[in-house]
């Protein structure tokens, strides 16, 4: 006997090593897929995305600020295909313009109106708010001021997205000399008074713009609006770029950059996979959020006169318009405004409860 | 320090120099140049403006010449009634100064405390109920609160006439303080929160100071801060704000005035206020930004 097994023979019998050669095939079970189971210990595989919509999920005024944002936009689609009246003109009898169908008050029919549903047997379609001093319906026209604001604000920070990722991109990621420049020209623009560029331009662009525009789409919204749009692109991105350089400027200094700049990878490819997805969360967030200070800035110029053409119309404007009649239909006022309140409250709210759920940082 | 302050003095000169050049072009860009109303003036008036504003020069003449006109406290001619525009911005600007500083002082004040309580009761009813308010108090455009404030105590409670020659500061100084003290609650509730987590804090909790003299002296003092960061932006909302405010209410201010002009077409008038306001809000973030450095000295100045 060798020494080493020597050693062996003494480790068995103080290990609770089990000896095999006392067993054989017929006393083992192969283990049931039930059994497997049982032993399988990790958790579901979860992205980012998904813990970020879990950790949203729980939050009970973003999921109920999404659900009424929601159906606002559904509302606004799908109302002015139900309602019959129209936007721009004033209520029509049987063809014939209804003189008497001015300032009435909510869900009131025109003298007019009553005697054609008398003699007809049909039932018109009430006016849910009544009608403004021009004789038109209304209701329709805060669903119509809806779109027009929202659509204000979507635009806008769309925007604001597309240039500030790509200039604070560019920025953040060459760094050096280009990023010194870039970032003294955002400081000046930052400096701007953004408000009264805006009122300078519109009472400019509008003398400019609107011959320019005549009889294309543009022509609806005005060149009031247009000039509020060529604003948002040139002044409104400068928050969202800061933003992102400053993002990036952390990131890029990680290892994984690092290694796939050793294998070669082009400069674009880096961006686009490895640094945007990163900042992305920060991206949503301040978009979210860009939204109702567009709406806001639109609604300020409309007050001012300097919002969307007429017949088209905005909340601002329809707010502005109902300070005349203030004392014989101050709901007029209150419905736009409680529009606005909502949807600017339930972006705040969607934006919050984004930045809580996907802001690593914060966690 | 001195590196710093002069890098921002420069950032603001060139900002308003931009301003002014924007301003000036932008108004040239009107068909047929800034003085051709529809209504065009008397002669009389047509006569002094060329010669105010050099109109038979090159333009980029004109604009050197309008810059130094303004550096010398010249602001130019109301196209409208020929009247000098520099004594009648200072005496409308005394106005909105008055009404936008009540304003300021209320919310720095209220925010500040609300702020505060809603940082010691965290979590708690008060906490919850300031944050409600503030939460609608940033969602509510200021000429919309204005509006139903009109609505609530001129109209229906006539506590306040509707249309006044004189009118009572009290209801512009609400519209107007609502925005920024919600604004300012929010921000002192978390730099609050920030500053009792602190080492400092629970040192001092450790040598028995009194709960009141750490939250008011230790606490608040670091909390403050931010707040003094915000107060400057705070002066671009004031001034935007008191455009819509002072028109509802019908107070006698720039911003009616700046309201009036664009209505008007009055673009001398657009002119100087524009400029006016834009050197005041950037003046406004330049003393912001360098007091921010002062009294913060964990700021390093690279």
């Amino acid at each position: 006997m060798t020494e080493t097994e020597n050693i062996y023979k003494k480790r068995q019998i103080l290990s609770a090593q089990i000896d095999l050669s006392k067993f054989n095939k017929k006393n083992f079970d192969k283990a049931t897929d039930e059994e497997k189971k049982q032993q399988e210990v990790m958790g579901e595989s979860s992205s980012f995305l998904k813990d970020g919509l879990r950790r949203l999920r729980k939050n009970h005024m973003a999921m109920a600020s999404i659900i009424i944002l929601i159906a606002l936009i559904v509302a606004i689609i799908v109302i002015p295909m139900i309602v019959p009246y129209s936007y721009s003109d004033m209520i029509t009898v049987n063809g014939h313009r209804d003189g008497t169908a001015v300032n009435l008050p909510p869900m009131y029919y025109s003298q007019r109106e009553l005697q054609y549903m008398q003699e007809t047997g049909e039932k018109l379609f009430p006016h849910i708010l009544g009608t403004d001093s021009l004789g038109r319906d209304y209701f329709i026209r805060v669903v119509y001021g809806t779109r027009v604001s929202l659509s204000v604000g979507v635009v806008s920070a769309v925007m604001v997205l597309i240039i500030g990722v790509i200039y604070g991109t560019i920025s953040g990621y060459f760094g050096g000399k280009v990023d010194l420049i870039m970032m003294r020209i955002v400081d000046i623009i930052y400096s701007l008074p953004d408000m009264l560029i805006i009122i300078l331009l519109s009472v400019v662009l509008n003398a400019r713009l609107t011959p320019l525009i005549k009889g294309t789409v543009l022509a609806k919204l005005g060149g009031n609006m247009l000039a509020m749009f060529i604003v948002f692109a040139l002044l409104y991105w400068v928050g969202m770029a800061r933003l992102v350089r400053g993002q990036i400027l952390s990131i890029k200094n990680n290892e994984y950059i690092l290694a796939a700049k050793a294998i070669g990878t082009p400069n674009g490819q880096i961006m686009r996979k490895h640094i945007v997805p990163n900042v992305l969360s920060i991206i949503i967030i301040t978009t979210a959020l860009q939204v109702p200070s567009a709406i806001f800035t639109e609604s300020y110029l409309s007050f001012l006169g300097l919002g969307v053409n007429l017949p088209m119309t905005s909340l601002g404007s329809l707010a502005n318009d109902a300070r005349a009649t203030i004392t014989s239909a101050p709901y007029r006022l209150l419905v736009p405004a409680l529009v606005i309140v909502v949807i600017v409250l339930a972006l705040n709210l969607i934006g919050d409860g984004l930045r809580d759920a996907f802001d690593s940082k914060l966690n | 320090m001195s590196k710093y302050m002069v890098k921002r003095v420069l950032l603001a000169i060139a900002s308003i120099i931009i301003v002014t050049l924007i301003t000036f072009f932008v108004m040239n860009l009107i068909p047929g140049g800034p003085f051709t109303a529809e209504k065009a003036p008397s002669q009389a008036v047509m006569d002094a403006l060329t010669k105010r504003y050099n109109l038979d020069k090159p333009l980029g003449e004109q604009y050197m010449l309008y810059m130094r006109n303004l550096l010398h406290g010249d602001w130019g001619i109301d196209m409208k009634n020929g009247r000098e525009i520099g004594p009648d911005l200072f005496s409308k600007f005394a106005v909105s100064a008055k009404l936008g500083g009540i304003a300021m002082i209320i919310a720095i004040v209220v925010g500040v405390i609300l702020g505060s309580i809603a940082a010691l009761k965290r979590n708690k009813v008060p906490d919850r109920i300031i944050i409600f308010f503030t939460t609608l108090g940033t969602a509510m455009p200021s000429f919309i609160l204005a509006t139903l404030l009109l609505l609530i105590f001129c109209v229906q409670l006539a506590i306040f006439p509707v249309f006044s020659s004189n009118p009572s500061l009290v209801l512009p100084v609400i519209s107007l303080a609502v925005y920024p003290t919600a604004y300012i609650t929010r921000l002192t509730k978390t730099s609050m929160l920030d500053a009792l987590s602190q080492d400092y804090i629970r040192t001092a909790r450790a040598k028995g100071v009194s709960r009141s003299k750490i939250i008011f002296v230790h606490a608040l003092k670091n909390g403050l801060i931010p707040v003094v960061t915000y107060l400057g932006p705070q002066i671009a909302y004031i001034i935007t704000g008191s455009m819509v405010v002072e028109t509802i209410f019908t107070v006698p201010g720039l911003g009616t005035y700046f309201v009036k002009a664009i209505t008007d077409r009055n673009y001398s008038v657009i002119m100087a206020t524009t400029i006016f306001l834009a050197v005041l809000m950037i003046v406004a973030n330049l003393i912001t930004d360098i007091v921010y450095k002062l009294i913060d000295p964990r700021i390093n100045f690279e």
